[in-house]
């Protein structure tokens, strides 16, 4: 064993977000590593995406701290410094890839809205770079200049996948990435996520309801109910040998074909 | 002589002074847009009522004033506004541009160069350059804010995707100082240039949406652009068929229902000058 662990990637401890009296998550603590995807699964309602949202700055925690990268408290960090953080270094695929998407936006334009607001100024090289990464979520590369409306779910949300990984971000949340689509487009996808995640060595978060997303793509997972983790461990521990009670009963609820 | 039922230039002082600290504002942050009182003019949104406060609060009764619809001095806009301040500022009013002392001016900046000391004034529609691409205004505000300033490339990368070259031909957005980014109102971007270091003041005014923005004299405004798809003015690819001018900005001018066509300045005031010294 290496003595000299690196840093976790992201540090998460106690935190907190109440809407009035009701809880929305409850003293959630982690450590998430680089390269290391983490699953939260749960029932609606159990704070999944507050958590999320909590995490990825779309709503502000009430207490607890976000340390990115060992030195960064994410919270403290002025705004402008957040933003430029979410869009270089970090990336969030919605559930619906029209909350991600520019729907009035060409293919090609709404992937390379990342690089140039990253600054690129060269037009060959954002189409060339956005044509790569149509292919890479086999997107057929003539399709540059169709518009979102124009492609079916499964691909919208590929699309939307392209678009956050174009700039290589190091942390990526997802968001029921799955939701919504047929089970075979949802193996596609899976397939693609799982490629594209351990050949960009990415640390991903990924929120989901559906035990077959997290026993393919993650490493550990943690299970939440009424805003709190009730347990967490690798994934196979869990899921296999699930130790508290709601785990259990979620684990005997999948129903089996 | 003035109708004694206005106070002078129409506006009442308090008015003109809230007026008058918001254009210093403007002034200050160059492309800022600064959120302002506007009032109800007595003539229809789109009229150029934001360009009329704006010109009202500069106004002094030793001005000239020239007023330019399209680059046209005889056209419905620029004749009324022209009497609406003849009548309630009683100043005197030119169509030369180098006579003039404060230009009002609706889509052109005009061909004759400005010099030091004249105040041109835009009448804005949409002061906004980021409003077709994100429509909720507190985020733009932040976008403007934060320096985010991607999305107007966007636009610009759709333009290329979709006809090949940057088809937007007016209201081109420009980067004042290295900061904000600027709707310089519909003017066509081949007037874009003579926004850049500009000796005159440029003032501009949104009634509807009560914005008024500036570009002080010399002031760097530089129009975006890819590395590989440069910034590059437009005109009509003609001479003007009155004047001859070959470089000034054109008007086509359909002549009857069989396809006839000419090409005339859309600056009317520069055509004259320059038909009238040819003789």
């Amino acid at each position: 064993m290496n003595a000299q662990m690196p840093p976790p990637l992201l540090t998460v401890r106690d935190l907190t977000r109440t809407y009035g009296s009701r809880i929305g998550c409850a003293e959630v603590s982690f450590d998430l590593y680089h390269g290391e995807v983490l699953g939260i699964v749960g029932e609606s309602g159990s704070g999944k995406s507050t958590l999320l949202s909590c995490l990825a700055g779309h709503l502000p925690p009430d207490s607890g701290r976000v340390v990115w990268d060992g030195t960064t408290d994410v919270l403290a960090l002025p705004e402008a410094a957040r933003r430029r953080l979410m869009r270089t270094e970090w990336a969030f695929v919605h559930q619906n890839p029209r909350d991600g998407l520019r729907m009035g936006v060409t293919a090609g334009g709404n992937v390379g809205e990342r690089l140039m607001g990253a600054g690129a100024r060269h037009f060959g090289q954002i189409r060339a770079q956005a044509t790569d990464w149509l292919e890479r979520v086999e997107i057929d590369p003539d399709r540059i200049d169709d518009r979102p409306r124009a492609f079916s779910g499964g691909m919208q949300q590929r699309l939307q996948i392209a678009r956050n990984l174009v700039t290589g971000p190091r942390l990526v949340f997802m968001d029921e990435p799955t939701g919504g689509l047929d089970v075979s487009v949802q193996a596609r996808l899976l397939d693609l996520l799982r490629g594209l995640v351990r050949r960009m060595g990415l640390s991903v978060i990924i929120v989901t309801h559906d035990l077959a997303v997290v026993r393919l793509l993650a490493d550990r997972l943690m299970v939440m109910k009424s805003g709190r983790v009730v347990e967490q461990g690798l994934t196979d521990q869990v899921l296999d040998d699930p130790q508290h009670a709601y785990t259990q009963l979620l684990v005997s609820s999948v129903l089996q074909v | 002589m003035t109708d004694a039922a206005f106070n002078f230039a129409y506006l009442d002082e308090q008015t003109k002074r809230m007026l008058r600290r918001a254009i210093l504002k403007a002034v200050a942050v160059p492309g800022y847009q600064v959120p302002f009182a506007s009032r109800e003019m007595p003539m229809p949104y789109g009229w150029g009522t934001g360009g009329v406060q704006v010109t009202a609060a500069c106004l002094v009764p030793e001005d000239v004033l020239k007023v330019i619809d399209q680059g046209a001095d005889d056209t419905t806009n620029a004749v009324s506004i022209r009497k609406f301040f003849v009548k309630t500022a009683g100043v005197a009013v030119t169509e030369a541009t180098a006579d003039a002392s404060i230009i009002q001016t609706r889509h052109r900046i005009p061909e004759h160069p400005l010099t030091e000391g004249q105040i041109l004034v835009f009448q804005v529609p949409i002061p906004e350059p980021l409003r077709f691409l994100e429509p909720r205004e507190t985020e733009t505000r932040k976008m403007h804010e934060l320096e985010e300033y991607g999305l107007m490339h966007v636009k610009l990368y759709e333009d290329i995707a979709r006809h090949g070259a940057i088809a937007t031909s007016y209201a081109y957005p420009v980067r004042v100082e290295g900061r904000y980014v600027m709707d310089p109102s519909p003017i066509p971007k081949f007037d874009n240039p003579k926004l850049d270091g500009n000796p005159a003041l440029m003032l501009f005014g949104a009634g509807r949406e009560q914005r008024i923005y500036a570009l002080p004299p010399y002031t760097r405004a530089i129009s975006l652009d890819f590395e590989d798809h440069p910034f590059r003015p437009t005109k009509a690819d003609h001479a003007c068929s009155l004047c001859g001018s070959a470089t000034s900005y054109l008007d086509e001018v359909i002549t009857d229902d069989r396809g006839g066509r000419m090409f005339v300045c859309s600056d009317t005031d520069f055509c004259r000058s320059r038909r009238e010294a040819a003789e």
